[in-house]
């Protein structure tokens, strides 16, 4: 049914549909609205048979997830930023244990400077823990990821991590047309574990492995992310053909057939990117744009199909690596890996500065142009950043930088954007 | 598309109405999307929400740069924040404040806008009578209505009572038909006297 509802209720509901048996979650923002609804729904019975466990700390809710899975229940958390990172340890052994948990990420910027608002720093971080991640376009896509990512998590023993922009989706009110407890049990069966903790057939997991065997096992778990790449298409295309919706997948490219540049970019900037393209189009550009929904595994082959013919790729990031660029234009530049294509990084987004549609024009334009340099960053202001190189320069305890910049831009009319 | 943007403080309900006007919209059959300007929230605290409407399908996901009309509820903001930003020279205002619009102090820059779309109303005051709080949020929704016509009475009426149910409910959206009919009588006086 369509509804008009926060990306975090919609989240919600989609997971109870799942059958969650037991959910344990600290809060922090943009996660929050998630776990509150989930919790509210555990209490008032609605969710049930379902344990809610109130942790006190992010590394308990991953390890609580991890213990209640490996009982052979199916498992559910959300976090962002800060939150995961507390939870690190645990969602390393989370992957490496092969325990089919499913988390939702608001993506949140990771301090300091503290720094409550969107951009996918927080994922990248935990990009080579063994977690599937996968990026939501979409409320709409948000939600049904969710169904496909219990299937998925479950049918391979990896767990899967459903990456949403944080207060972008999560709280924003779209129209979502919700999926409905009889359909989300016919397409994801109850959770049959692989391993599991059980006292009339005892077995130990996650013992000590020595040389002898550990890079047989963590290449398994390649193998498994390997095995992804062909689940994640299908069980989106039996979606598909059950809601007609087109939600998951591993990349989704828009205008690209014909495209001269096609620009990469993961989450809920792909869509106003699509209506950036469609204004350049209209004018005769040739663009278009290529989605990664899955980011883990790494689709290289799609990425590389749908690249196969474009002059130039512009890869628009909502995280870098400092000192070095982009991280998902390193995956891209692997992917396609051949040196007559142009290859430029736009760094955007960061500590939730509004990427707008006139900016991504901007990019479009430079990038028909072949004025994009390898490294940009969009909007920065390189007056202010000129300003504090001349204070540090000019006095040895010229003081924290975050802080001048703040007064700094104080000092520039209050923006209305983030 | 019609664009909203909402400016209030922390505390007014700045976030609740953008999502109440959606509600308002896509009950209307239209797509509508509604979201906060995403601070920490503190109460008081200068608050901006975004609304926006349309028969197709939404896909941005920016905020209002370029707003058809700003709502402000919380007058005071007036020196500290951009408030009218981007807005379209086609726009509409509405402001919470029992002066009129020429009292505001805004010199000369309106002229170049439509003298009936810019338009102030009592929502506190408003807000008081019915609510018994001053809380101007349902009471300015009811006021865009009758200033814009981008929605009609029904849906805002419909919405309000779905969101603050029961006798909040009846009160929130007895206090949006108060100021949606004191914006449309304001409109016909204006009407009245330009044409005599």
């Amino acid at each position: 049914m369509l509804r008009q509802i926060e990306g975090s209720k919609a989240i919600a509901e989609t997971v109870a549909f799942c059958r969650p048996e037991v959910v344990c979650a600290y809060p922090i923002s943009p996660q929050t609205h998630i776990i509150e609804a989930v919790g509210a729904m555990v209490k008032a019975g609605t969710l049930a048979p379902c344990e809610f466990i109130n942790v006190e700390s992010e590394f308990a809710a991953m390890s609580v997830a991890i213990g209640a899975s490996a009982t052979g229940a199916r498992a559910y958390t959300a976090t962002a930023s800060q939150g995961l990172l507390f939870m690190m340890e645990a969602v390393y052994n989370a992957a490496g244990l092969g325990l089919p948990i499913v988390m939702t990420l608001a993506n949140r910027a990771i301090g300091a400077p503290i720094n409550i608002w969107n951009d996918h720093s927080d994922a990248m971080a935990v990009r080579d823990s063994g977690w599937i991640q996968l990026f939501a376009e979409s409320n709409q896509e948000a939600s049904d990821l969710h169904v496909q990512a219990f299937r998925l998590a479950e049918e391979l023993s990896v767990p899967v991590m459903v990456c949403v922009d944080g207060f972008i989706l999560t709280h924003a009110v779209e129209g979502v047309d919700m999926l409905d407890q009889s359909f989300v049990d016919s397409f994801l069966p109850p959770y049959e574990p692989r391993q599991m903790l059980d006292t009339n057939a005892p077995v130990s997991i996650g013992a000590m492995v020595g040389p002898e065997a550990f890079e047989e096992v963590r290449y398994l778990a390649h193998l498994r992310q390997l095995d992804a790449l062909e689940r994640i298409p299908a069980i989106a295309r039996e979606f598909f053909e059950s809601t007609g919706r087109e939600s998951g997948g591993l990349v989704r490219p828009y205008r690209i057939d014909d495209a001269d540049t096609v620009v990469v970019a993961m989450g809920s900037v792909l869509g106003t990117l699509k209506d950036a393209v469609d204004a350049r189009r209209d004018l005769g550009e040739r663009v278009g744009v290529l989605g990664v929904t899955s980011f883990r595994p790494f689709p290289s082959e799609a990425v590389r199909d749908a690249l196969a013919n474009a002059r130039q790729v512009v890869v628009i990031e909502k995280a870098f690596s400092i000192g070095a660029g982009g991280v998902l234009s390193t995956d891209i530049a692997i992917a396609i890996h051949h040196e007559q294509t142009l290859l430029r990084t736009v760094v955007a987004g960061l500590g939730g500065r509004a990427i707008t549609r006139r900016s991504l024009e901007s990019v479009l334009v430079n990038a028909s142009r072949d004025e994009l340099a390898a490294l940009t960053f969009l909007d920065l202001d390189h007056e202010a950043v000129d300003r504090e190189r001349a204070r540090m320069q000019a006095t040895r305890r010229s003081g924290p930088s975050a802080e001048n910049l703040l007064r700094d831009r104080a000092t520039v009319a209050p923006k209305v954007s983030a | 598309m019609f664009q909203i943007r909402i400016h209030g403080r922390g505390g007014q309900g700045v976030v609740t109405a953008a999502e109440i006007l959606s509600v308002a919209a896509f009950d209307e059959g239209r797509h509508a999307q509604a979201f906060p300007s995403f601070g920490s929230e503190r109460t008081g605290a200068p608050v901006v929400s975004f609304c926006r409407f349309d028969d197709q399908e939404i896909r941005t996901h920016e905020p209002v740069m370029e707003p058809d009309a700003v709502i402000i509820q919380d007058v005071t903001l007036i020196h500290q924040v951009d408030l009218f930003s981007g807005l379209s020279p086609d726009g509409y205002v509405l402001i919470n404040t029992s002066n009129s619009f020429s009292d505001l102090g805004f010199g000369d820059f309106f002229d170049h806008y439509h003298a009936e779309r810019l338009m102030t109303c009592p929502a506190t005051e408003i807000a008081l009578e019915h609510l018994g709080r001053p809380l101007p949020n349902a009471a300015l929704l009811g006021g865009f209505a009758a200033l814009t016509g981008e929605i009609t009475w029904d849906a805002i009426d419909k919405a309000v009572r779905e969101h603050f149910t029961g006798p909040v409910g009846e009160r929130n959206a007895a206090a949006a038909k108060a100021a949606f009919d004191y914006v449309a009588s304001k409109i016909k006086e204006a009407a009245h006297a330009s044409t005599n």
